[in-house]
């Protein structure tokens, strides 16, 4: 077995058994951090594995988080049962408003994404259509329920909400590798040369976005069941540049990375809750002095490795 | 008709306020091809050093209304400007050379360290500047009364962007920047110390910003401490709205968007007034990248 499987299986079963070990606050703490990770491994397709600046994914998750508390409050749908239908409606947007700008580069996409953040932001506070609440949001969305059985404490949800990652960390490892990631890879590193070897770069560009905010939906969801309350404050640009911070500190493009990235932005502000006014100014300082000494962030993805003559072998069988 | 002169006069008058933060941004790009995310928060930063400096010194018991405001913008312009060449010096030099999402991640952390320095330094409270020293009276023009504060508001941002203008245009300090805007390499061969050039147009674009920023706290009066994000946002999309790396397309885009916006507020709906801006922006990099003036390309696939 290789070594960084042994690692993977040691984090899960520390996971696992955690919530024994913690009181409900903490549980808590580590439910948000799930949270996080989870929607910045979503981010983590389009801005580290694709090299897209998208900086407004945090409208995604609120396009989730609006659509099971609507017709969770309206309709009395289960919430979990809306996570599916969450997370195409969040991508279905995705298609629409990124379909004319996948072509922008760069800076230009950083600013059109931030702006329809805010478009969101603003449209949610004016309560669009009637049906997002206003300012105030929705509350009373009703605690979800796993084959009858209740979730509603916080070690409850932290099975759900870290069960929800390790499939999502299982999933992206798995598009990580396969044919479609190591496409999104090339664009990355090059996306002239990535055109010239047949590959449909507007497409891939693309398809990653939405991918990333169906899960980003999806995530909303479990995030509306969670707070059972939700405002547009919750989905606000400041939401964006957190997720936007954990994946190029943690490491863009490595999931172990966009892991430790989270727990270090979510969970250890905690740990320092007393000095709570300062936290912010820190993380500035630290975002500054990690693009000066280590601007690959904390764990870079590592090299690619395939195994040539392994392949050719393999090859010449066939 | 009456409340649309009314509402394109003030639309003027924040247009100038958005022009001169524009300015900053669209200079550092022509030169460094960096969105200073910074830039909003130096504005930010001129509110609240022109308010410390207004309270503490009370310079307009002392030397009158005139030459208070203009000693005031002064003072906050060169200490903005120091504090841009040092964010220069701290956050971007050393990534000169690196990929630019390097450089725009600094500038967000820039961004974040400033605001919540001067969240700590001062409160998370909106701050008040003193409401009774500058004029409230109106004055008629063509049978429209609008505020002196207006009139003054737009003839000092048109005053400093001229001057800029003339600056970059007629000098050999402006030929420098220019040259450095459109090829650093080259302009290097030719003598130029690119490296200062970079240091001054980190100067000059916060003293600018930092001036609109006094301008805001003077005829608003109420600021805070995020409000920067804001301001600087809108900037930015007046800057591609005139073309970005475009000095007269910035002033230009700054004008047009604070009408465009104060129309859109009083015709369209109040509520949806920041959203106006943004919808301005994605249309024009959809339709015109370029922006209005710009010969730059947004770079595409």
């Amino acid at each position: 077995m290789k070594s960084s499987k042994i690692l993977y299986l040691v984090f899960a079963a520390a996971m696992a058994t955690c919530p024994f070990f913690l009181n409900a606050y903490w549980t808590d703490v580590f439910n948000n951090v799930g949270l996080y990770a989870i929607l910045a491994l979503s981010l983590n397709v389009i801005l580290g594995h694709c090299g897209l600046f998208h900086m407004g994914h945090a409208a995604f998750y609120a396009i989730g988080a609006y659509t099971a508390a609507i017709l969770n409050t309206m309709y009395g749908v289960p919430v979990l049962w809306l996570m599916p239908l969450a997370g195409i409606l969040a991508g279905l947007f995705a298609m629409i408003v990124a379909r004319p700008i996948i072509h922008l580069r760069g800076d230009y996409l950083l600013i059109v994404t931030i702006g329809i953040v805010e478009i969101v932001r603003i449209a949610l506070i004016n309560n669009v259509f009637d049906i997002t609440g206003g300012a105030n949001g929705i509350f009373g969305i009703s605690r979800p329920s796993v084959f009858g059985f209740k979730i509603s404490k916080p070690d409850h949800f932290f099975y759900l909400i870290w069960g929800f990652a390790a499939l999502t960390i299982f999933l992206l490892m798995r598009l990580e590798h396969s044919r479609f990631g190591r496409a999104l890879l090339y664009i990355k590193e090059d996306e002239v040369a990535a055109g010239g070897s047949g590959i449909n770069v507007a497409h891939h560009k693309l398809v990653a976005f939405i991918i990333g905010a169906v899960w980003a939906g999806m995530c909303g969801t479990i995030y509306a069941a969670k707070m059972t309350i939700i405002a547009p404050e919750s989905f606000s640009f400041a939401e964006s540049v957190i997720l936007f911070t954990i994946v190029i500190l943690g490491g863009s493009g490595s999931i172990p990375g966009v892991i430790l990235g989270s727990f270090l932005l979510v969970g250890l502000p905690e740990v320092f809750r007393g000095l709570a006014e300062y936290r912010m100014l820190v993380f500035g300082a630290a975002m500054v002095l990690m693009m000066i000494f280590r601007n690959q962030g904390l764990l870079p993805p590592g090299p690619k490795r395939y195994d040539v003559a392994a392949r050719l072998q393999a090859g010449g069988a066939q | 008709m009456e409340e649309f002169f009314q509402q394109l006069t003030n639309g003027l008058a924040v247009g100038g306020i958005y022009a001169l933060i524009a300015l900053g941004y669209t200079m550092v790009y022509g030169v460094m091809k960096l969105i200073n995310f910074a830039h909003g928060d130096l504005f930010t930063i001129g509110a609240y050093l022109g308010l410390t400096l207004l309270v503490s010194f009370g310079l307009f018991d002392k030397i009158g209304p005139l030459p208070a405001v203009i000693l005031l913008a002064v003072m906050v312009m060169i200490l903005v400007a120091i504090i841009g060449a040092v964010l220069e010096r701290v956050a971007y030099k050393p990534l000169r050379h690196s990929p630019r999402l390097s450089a725009v991640v600094s500038a967000l952390g820039a961004s974040i360290f400033f605001q919540n320095a001067i969240m700590a330094i001062y409160s998370p409270k909106f701050l008040v500047y003193p409401h009774d020293i500058l004029p409230k009276a109106a004055v008629n023009i063509l049978g429209l009364d609008i505020p002196i504060m207006r009139i003054i508001l737009f003839m000092t941002s048109l005053v400093l962007m001229l001057a800029l203008y003339f600056f970059i245009q007629k000098t050999k300090i402006g030929t420098a920047i220019r040259a450095a805007a459109i090829d650093q390499g080259a302009a290097k061969l030719m003598g130029i110390n690119v490296d200062r050039v970079i240091m001054l147009v980190f100067c000059i674009g916060p003293a600018l910003g930092g001036a609109a920023g006094l301008m805001v706290g003077l005829y608003y009066g109420q600021i805070n401490f995020s409000m920067g994000w804001m301001y600087g946002l809108k900037a930015f999309t007046a800057a591609i709205l005139g073309g970005i790396g475009n000095i007269p397309g910035a002033m230009v885009g700054g004008l047009l968007l604070g009408v465009i916006e104060a129309l859109g507020a009083a015709y369209i709906s109040i509520a949806w007034k920041d959203a106006i801006a943004f919808c301005v922006l994605i249309l024009i990099l959809i339709v015109r990248p370029t922006g209005l003036l710009g010969e730059r390309v947004a770079e595409k696939v």
